[in-house]
């Protein structure tokens, strides 16, 4: 059938409601209005507002709540509007969720989902376009998934409810009007490999999120030039499958990482050294990235689009390696 | 060969084994591979290039009275008077 | 230039024992090389015929550098002879025919910076020398590097397409093939150092070997689990015996006791293999032969470990013979390059310096280090009776990535046993 990633996404949470009635969704406006994003949409009026619960504007409150809930037993699906306000729940995330099983002496898990809307490219300005991924990334405890097709998009929540321990998903703004086909039977996808969306031979172009569609973009433009590229994406950011990534490069010898997160300190920096570290007598040039230009994003269509890794970017610099 | 012809020629052995060794400068009762540190094969070197020049051939029961250069010098030269 | 120790980082051309046009064996002298510790002479390690020199006396070049180049048949018609130093800008020949030199682009440019003034004036004066002196290092990916390497390709001759004219791997199936290039030819001279003045040369040495030792025994106490045991070994058999043997032999004929202790030594190594090879890429090589690494002190100072070849498998005669060549050799600084790679087990004897045991360090990447002190008249319980013999304390140092104090234990129970019956060693 064909759908969206939005649907994509309400039929994975209505999918856990449905399975585990200890699962239960909340945020702000997730009932009443369906959802900032509209990804809840008519889920209030089916589960009731027990299992589909809009909250105050506090999100070191709401998120201290479902850690709450899933130390008491409860498997909370919690979603924060946008990347940005998560820095409120930072503290309930990062001190609480990433540590409780290691400070508790392995006692205590926590179950608990964590979505939230990120990146730019909707006009949406500097405080409500970041890519701070690489942040949670950064951080032992806390599983980071980062579903960037249709088939994730339906596939790695339930997956997620049923990990013991906190997973934090990313859902990148731009991928919520994409459509495409999905399998009616679509179901759970694992949370552990990235995937290899685009075979190649000449250069392995590695992506996640919202850079996966430019990133399969330039690869076709490529083929204009004779260039064969592959496309890997991501899907888990922590902990990486760094052997699906090196095991490509290793083939192809050249890597252009494109990561909308700024450069300094970003994941593709990661990647890169881990590319360095494990397949460097294999590179047969050095590791190219493709990244949001360091500046706070602008409001400006024109600007922002600068900003922003785009496919003729991505095309450039996979150029530039040659081969 | 009298005392001084053997200390001469002692000498001059010992230059080709320990080039560095003035024998001036060590003192004739104590132990000459101490002096001027001969290891056994040094000394054996010594012996051996003594029978070279000489023809004589020290056993090496005799090791010990050869062991200082006043012992070597008496020895050496007691045996070439009576040889 | 052949690593002659594990310590050595580079070594300098004394003299050249062979010309262009001259055929060597296998085994042959070819030139005198002078290393931190010695002057060594270089054996060639095949068959074949000069061809080049790419080094001259005084220079010095990084372990692993090409001294010579040599055709693995006879050149026909034989070459006139040519200077030491061919330009550098001459194309390669085909060893096997000799062709005159192939007309088309000259195959081989060394980067500049690794080249003598000299050739570099003559390289300037050669057609199309695609770089000009002062030139960059080669830029070339990881990948290019590995398959030039893997191909004897000199990256030098290759253009680069990739980043910044970098080569990369596709440039290098883009060359032609390397069809008259032997395996293994050396491709490029280092750059010649400068002889050091003469007056300074013996302080430069001490202070170098210092160094050198310094350097090697740091990482073997760093790198190595050393586990350390002692036996006192009885040596009234064999010294009573060696005095027998003595009285029958001519004072050229004279054995030494260390001519014993070694052979024991090798002999034992045999029988506790373990004791015998090298740590290499984490793991144990044992050696297929024994041959025993003879510490010899050198008159002011220093410290050379040369090997005594197939020790087990020398009769005494013939070992007390090479051990008194090699000892006499490695203090007049004529040692051979065989000798200074191939110890498989270090000896000392620091019995003439009157200490009664040695605990040593050994001399990486062997994997152990036998020691003994001096001979000592003892007190010594046997049969239920005491009487005094003379004994010598004999040590062994291994490593216990290799071994454990058991196999230790059996090596200097082994060596003790055949100390008992010196006429069978």
């Amino acid at each position: 059938m064909t759908t969206t990633y939005r649907e994509a996404m309400r039929a994975a949470l209505r999918d856990a409601l449905v399975r585990d009635d200890r699962v239960f969704l909340m945020g702000e406006d997730v009932g009443r209005y369906g959802g900032c994003f509209a990804v809840s949409l008519g889920l209030l009026d089916e589960f009731g507002p027990e299992r589909v619960r809009d909250t105050p504007l506090s999100e070191s409150g709401f998120v201290g709540a479902g850690i709450g809930a899933a130390l008491g037993g409860m498997r909370p699906i919690v979603e924060v509007m946008t990347v940005n306000f998560s820095m409120l729940a930072l503290d309930q995330i990062v001190n609480n969720a990433a540590t409780l099983l290691h400070m508790s002496g392995g006692q205590f898990n926590v179950p608990v989902v964590i979505r939230m809307t990120t990146g730019a490219g909707r006009q949406l300005a500097a405080q409500h376009s970041h890519s701070l991924e690489a942040w949670y990334a950064h951080v032992p405890g806390i599983r980071v998934v980062a579903p960037a097709t249709l088939d994730d998009a339906r596939g790695m929540l339930w997956t997620a409810v049923c990990d013991p321990d906190p997973v934090i998903v990313f859902e990148h703004g731009s991928l919520y009007n994409t459509s495409g086909e999905l399998a009616d039977d679509a179901g759970p996808t694992d949370l552990d490999r990235a995937a290899i969306r685009r075979p190649g031979t000449d250069l392995t172009l590695i992506a996640y999120g919202g850079t996966l569609g430019k990133a399969l973009d330039a690869a076709e433009a490529l083929t204009a030039d004779g260039i064969d590229a592959e496309v890997v994406d991501l899907r888990t950011l922590r902990p990486l499958d760094t052997a699906t990534f090196v095991e490509s490069v290793t083939r192809t010898h050249r890597a252009v990482v494109v990561d909308e997160g700024w450069r300094t300190g970003s994941l593709s920096a990661e990647i890169s050294a881990q590319i360095t570290e494990n397949a460097f007598y294999d590179l047969d040039a050095p590791v190219a990235r493709v990244c949001s230009v360091e500046v706070p994003m602008p409001y400006a269509r024109h600007l922002e689009e600068a900003a922003l890794p785009q496919v003729p970017d991505i095309v450039a610099a996979a150029k530039e390696l040659g081969g | 060969m009298n005392a001084d012809e053997t200390r001469t020629l002692l000498a001059r052995l010992l230059r080709g084994i320990a080039p560095e060794v003035d024998l001036d400068t060590v003192d004739p009762g104590a132990p000459l591979q101490e002096e001027a540190e001969l290891d056994s094969m040094d000394f054996l070197n010594l012996v051996n290039a003594l029978y070279d020049e000489t023809g004589i051939e020290i056993p090496e029961r005799d090791y010990p009275r050869i062991a200082t250069v006043e012992g070597f010098v008496g020895y050496v030269s007691a045996l070439s008077t009576t040889a | 230039m052949p690593s002659l120790g594990a310590d050595m980082e580079a070594g300098t051309v004394l003299e050249w024992r062979v010309q262009p046009g001259d055929t060597v064996h296998r085994g042959d002298i070819v030139a005198v090389v002078d290393t931190e510790k010695s002057t060594i002479e270089v054996e060639v390690f095949e068959d074949g015929v000069v061809e080049e020199l790419l080094a001259a006396p005084g220079d010095e070049l990084p372990v692993g550098a090409p001294l010579a180049r040599i055709a693995a048949a006879p050149a026909a018609p034989a070459p006139d002879r040519r200077p030491a130093r061919a330009p550098a800008g001459t194309p390669r020949r085909k060893h096997a025919e000799a062709k005159p030199a192939r007309t088309g682009t000259p195959r081989r440019t060394r980067p500049a910076a690794r080249r003598s003034p000299a050739e570099a004036a003559r390289s300037r004066a050669a057609p199309r020398a695609p770089r000009p002196p002062g030139a960059a290092p080669v830029r070339a990916s990881p990948l290019a590097r590995r398959r030039a390497a893997e191909r004897h390709v000199d990256l030098a001759d290759i253009a680069g397409s990739g980043p910044g004219g970098a080569v990369v791997a596709a440039d290098l199936d883009r060359a032609p093939s390397d069809g008259e290039r032997a395996p293994g030819t050396p491709s490029e001279a280092a750059e010649p150092g400068t002889p050091a003045a003469a007056d300074e040369e013996r302080e430069d040495r001490q202070a170098a070997m210092r160094h050198a030792i310094g350097a090697l025994m740091a990482r073997s106490a760093r790198e190595i689990p050393h586990y350390h045991l002692a036996t006192t070994i009885d040596l009234s058999a064999a010294l009573t015996w060696l005095t027998a043997a003595n009285e029958r032999r001519s004072v050229a004929e004279r054995l030494l006791p260390g001519a014993l202790l070694l052979k024991a030594t090798a002999r034992a190594a045999i029988e506790v293999p373990a004791v015998n090879g090298f740590w290499v890429d984490d793991a144990f090589q044992a050696a297929p032969a024994v041959h025993l690494g003879v510490a010899v002190a050198l008159r002011g100072g220093g410290l050379i470990a040369p090997a005594l070849h197939d020790a087990d498998r020398l009769t005494l005669d013939e070992l007390m013979s090479a051990l008194r060549d090699l000892v006499g050799r490695a203090r007049a600084g004529r040692l051979r390059s065989s000798e200074m790679s191939d110890p498989t087990l270090t000896v000392t004897n620091l019995g003439e310096q009157g200490v009664e045991e040695v605990h040593g360090v050994i001399y990486a990447p062997q994997v152990a280090l036998v020691g003994f002190g001096r001979v000592t008249d003892q007190p010594w319980a046997s049969q239920g009776m005491l009487g005094v013999r003379p004994t010598v304390r004999a040590t062994l140092a291994a490593d216990h990535r290799v071994s454990d104090g058991l196999v230790g234990a059996r090596f200097l129970n082994a060596l003790d046993h055949l100390l008992q019956s010196p006429e069978d060693l």
